[in-house]
């Protein structure tokens, strides 16, 4: 049972870790992007809709369907959706100097209604009687594992059992951890989250990075999105589904520290803590709803504890949320 | 060795907006292995012009020539790649950075090595006798460190020409001998080092020549062996304009403000204004001179309530209720209310006393928002008061609706001193409040101050022209790095001993420190 719930926390956590590493990156170009919970979403819907589109050529039938375009054109679409969504935040927030507070929360909100359009969409093509749609052939190819996985026992099925998503979410969160500590490029952006004026002065081009990091960031998150409906949902999409997973993300940033290598035990421990609830017996409904509080709480006291200790690394970027006006030196 | 020009100022000229003339056909050398010094008062055009050596401004006229070949320096790009560096007073470092972090940033030199460019930076701090940490993160960092990491960036890039902008001003005693250890050991070792200062004993001792700019204006460079402090005391202040500033016999003069032995301490601990002690009286305008930064703000600040003081006791008399209170021990409002009024323009104009996204009659309510007694708020009085203040001060503005930060500067200083005289105040403190103005202005409020001065105010004006407190003022006072360095008659004073009297503070108070 304890595999079970650790493989199952992983499950759970993967999508706030992308979205995690995603909200860090473009936070670190001093942006706090609160259209991320719109980003995921709109990467995942992406997501679907690639794959609904090729199930669909394939004539929904297995056996046609090419396993690297399979894959392949679902991640395109995702990433193509939350790119648009980090590049339409990047154009307001760093070209027109919007407040970056209010664009990102009508992102989110733009977001779950472009979602909740196309799913519809979706819906009323394949006409179902139940208000999803399902993509299930495209999830058993992304879900594949290695054929002796199965073999190996418990090391099998806790190191061996997951799609190649939840692999990629722990890859990108490492190295995104390596560029900003060791490399030229994560020192760059680092200044430019820390203290733009200085950056520009030592010859940084401070808007590219902004809107790099944005966009870059974005897809990643994006990619939360479709880790979601393909492994976690077994490819079925219904509207709304998707839950608050990216506030949780935002909550998670805080929780590491902005430090991308500590958003991936983060991410496992708020996916055990969301998942807590089953596995107490005698709750009620109600008391249920209590536990799915956990992460959030659990946010808190991080935020408690680091407030007291002020120790100036783990706060966030200095001029986070702040627009960079050249002239206001 | 025939000295060799490192870089070559020919009749620069530099102009902001139309009005604003900041530097006009200056002539400057200086040498390689050599140390020139840039003396001026505040607002000579010492950094305008230093500015337009390394790329931040462009001349509007004249030529600059390095290494006699002319050059275009269009960016501080253009001055790094003729090894330019120059070194500004306000620090661009960030903090949660290490000092190697710092000094790399930005650099494209082959891979990213850190303990490799760590390994060169010791080699500049062995070389030139730095002391520092590279992987000291900048904010545990003392101001002294900090800067000392801003020399080692533009060494570290190569620079061969260094500005410094007032360098020793945040610098203690100790840290300013160390600093010129350090410049003179890069002077032998043939880098021109240019230093932007008004302080006339750090020219005497580590200069080699000295530049001396006025009101934008190139005076002339005299050798530093060959000269003494008068004769530069001479050449910054200039000779004595005469204004014409209508200046009437103070009457019934009373004390009103007795200020005791005040000390103040910043937030960085460090003592910003030192024992402090003089007396405002009513029916005189006071005037306090000098350097900026030297204390002016947190004397005002300690009066009107806004500084917590370390020692000492602020008297007032009170003239209705002949009473005498401590306003050490008073809230900044319980001191408005005693009439103590403070107008203050820093150099942002809109920092402190008005809010630039409200309108003319908001900012009026400032000041008489708690007067109403109904739920809401008293719109009528300060509307009337704003269009008053508008029509007497020539305010230009569409209306008293518009915002604040639509106005142009000088238009945004008439409204701040105009509310605070409104109020009809026993004590006026104003601050620069002709900064930025034009002359029509200016003698505007000169006139609300003789004003205010007849009706038996005490004011207090903190001025930057000597010409002008010499014409205006009773008395004047003079302040140098916190504390009181002389009181002179405004009638009888020089404008020499003036100057002296705010340069020569730092001698004595290195002096006594060394004591």
């Amino acid at each position: 049972m304890i595999i079970q719930m650790i493989t199952r926390a992983i499950l759970i956590g993967v999508p706030m870790l992308y979205g995690a590493v995603g909200e860090i990156v473009t936070e670190k170009s001093g942006h706090l992007n609160l259209g991320i919970p719109g980003i995921m979403y709109v990467g995942a819907i992406g997501g679907v809709s690639g794959a609904f589109l090729y199930e669909r050529a394939c004539g929904n039938v297995i056996e046609n369907m090419n396993p690297f375009l399979a894959v392949f054109i679902p991640l395109l679409c995702s990433i193509i959706g939350s790119v648009i969504m980090g590049l339409i935040y990047s154009f307001l927030t760093v070209t027109l100097r919007a407040n970056q507070n209010v664009t990102g929360l009508a992102l989110t909100t733009f977001g779950i209604g472009l979602g909740n359009f196309f799913g519809a969409s979706l819906i009323k093509i394949v006409d179902s009687e139940v208000p999803t749609v399902a993509v299930n052939d495209t999830s058993d190819i992304f879900c594949s594992t290695l054929p002796f996985a199965d073999n190996l026992g418990w090391f099998g099925e806790l190191f061996l059992s997951y799609d190649f998503l939840t692999y990629l979410s722990v890859i990108i969160a490492v190295i995104t951890s390596y560029v900003l500590s060791q490399t030229r490029v994560g020192l760059n952006l680092r200044a430019v989250g820390e203290s733009p004026a200085t950056a520009d002065a030592a010859g940084i081009n401070v808007t590219k990075y902004k809107y790099l990091a944005t966009c870059i960031g974005s897809a990643i998150a994006g990619l939360g999105g479709l880790q979601y409906v393909m492994s976690y949902a077994d490819g079925g999409w219904s509207n709304d589904a998707f839950g608050d997973r990216g506030w949780m993300a935002i909550a998670l940033v805080i929780f590491a520290l902005w430090k991308p290598h500590m958003a991936i035990a983060g991410a496992f421990l708020f996916g055990a803590l969301c998942n807590a609830n089953n596995y107490i017996n005698g709750l009620g409904t109600e008391t249920q709803e209590l536990f799915k509080m956990l992460p959030y709480i659990v946010t808190v006291i991080v935020l408690v504890i680091t407030s007291m200790r002020k120790k100036r690394e783990h706060q966030p970027p200095a001029h986070l949320g702040l627009a960079y006006f050249r002239e206001e030196r | 060795m025939a000295k060799q020009a490192a870089i070559e100022l020919k009749n620069i000229t530099k102009t902001f907006g139309a009005k604003v003339i900041a530097n006009k056909n200056v002539n400057l050398t200086a040498y390689r292995g050599e140390i020139l010094s840039i003396l001026g008062e505040n607002g000579s055009g010492k950094t305008t012009l230093m500015n337009m050596i390394a790329g931040i401004y462009f001349p509007d006229e004249g030529q600059i020539f390095i290494d006699g070949q002319e050059a275009v320096i269009a960016s501080p790009k253009d001055a790094f790649a003729y090894k330019i560096g120059m070194i500004h007073q306000h620090f661009k470092l960030v903090d949660v950075f290490t000092a190697a972090e710092n000094i790399v940033l930005g650099i494209k030199d082959g891979p990213y090595d850190l303990k490799e460019s760590t390994a060169k930076i010791r080699e500049i701090c062995d070389k030139y006798g730095f002391e520092l940490d590279p992987e000291k993160k900048i904010y545990t960092m003392s101001v002294s460190e900090k800067q000392t990491v801003e020399i080692i960036k533009v060494l570290y890039r190569g620079a061969d020409i260094l500005i410094l902008d007032e360098p020793t001003a945040v610098l203690t005693p100790q840290e300013t001998a160390k600093l010129f250890d350090v410049l003179r050991r890069m002077r032998d070792d043939g880098k021109c080092i240019i230093i932007i200062t008004h302080k006339l004993h750090e020219v005497l001792s580590l200069s080699d020549r000295v530049s001396v700019l006025l009101k934008g204006e190139y005076v002339g460079t005299v050798n530093t062996s060959e000269t003494n402090e008068s004769q530069l005391t001479e050449m910054m202040v200039g000779k004595k304009i005469t204004l014409d500033i209508e200046r009437t016999e103070p009457e019934n003069v009373t004390p009103r403000i007795v200020v005791e032995n005040i000390s103040c301490i910043n937030r960085e601990g460090a003592k910003v204004l030192d024992n402090i002690s003089f007396t405002a009286n009513a029916g005189e305008i006071l005037g306090i001179a000098g350097i900026a930064g030297s204390g002016q703000r947190e004397l005002l600040e300690s009066i009107a309530g806004l500084q917590k003081l370390s020692e000492g006791n602020i008297f007032y008399h009170n003239p209705k209720t002949e009473c005498i209170d401590n306003l050490k021990d008073k809230t900044p409002i319980e001191i408005r209310n005693l009439g103590v009024r403070l107008s203050f323009v820093p150099e942002d104009r809109l920092g402190m006393g008005l809010v630039a996204n409200m309108d003319i009659t908001d900012n009026m309510m400032l000041r008489s928002y708690r007067k109403g007694k109904s739920l809401f708020l008293e719109r009528k009085a300060p509307k009337d008061l704003a269009q008053k203040i508008i029509e007497e001060l020539e305010v230009v503005t569409p209306g008293v609706s518009t915002p604040v930060r639509r106005l142009s500067g000088g238009n945004v200083q008439k409204i701040l001193v105009g509310r605070e005289i409104a109020s009809s105040p026993t004590v006026l403190m104003a601050a620069y409040p002709v900064r930025g103005l034009d002359i029509n202005s200016s003698y505007l409020i000169y006139n609300l101050l003789n004003e205010q001065k007849k009706r038996g105010v005490a004011v207090i004006f903190v001025g930057e022209d000597l010409d002008v407190l010499l014409e205006l003022c009773d008395r004047i006072m003079v302040i140098g790095s916190g504390s009181i360095t002389g009181i002179v008659d405004g009638r009888t004073a020089t404008k020499e001993q003036v100057g002296l009297l705010m340069t020569k503070t730092s001698d004595e108070s290195v002096g006594d420190i060394n004591e």
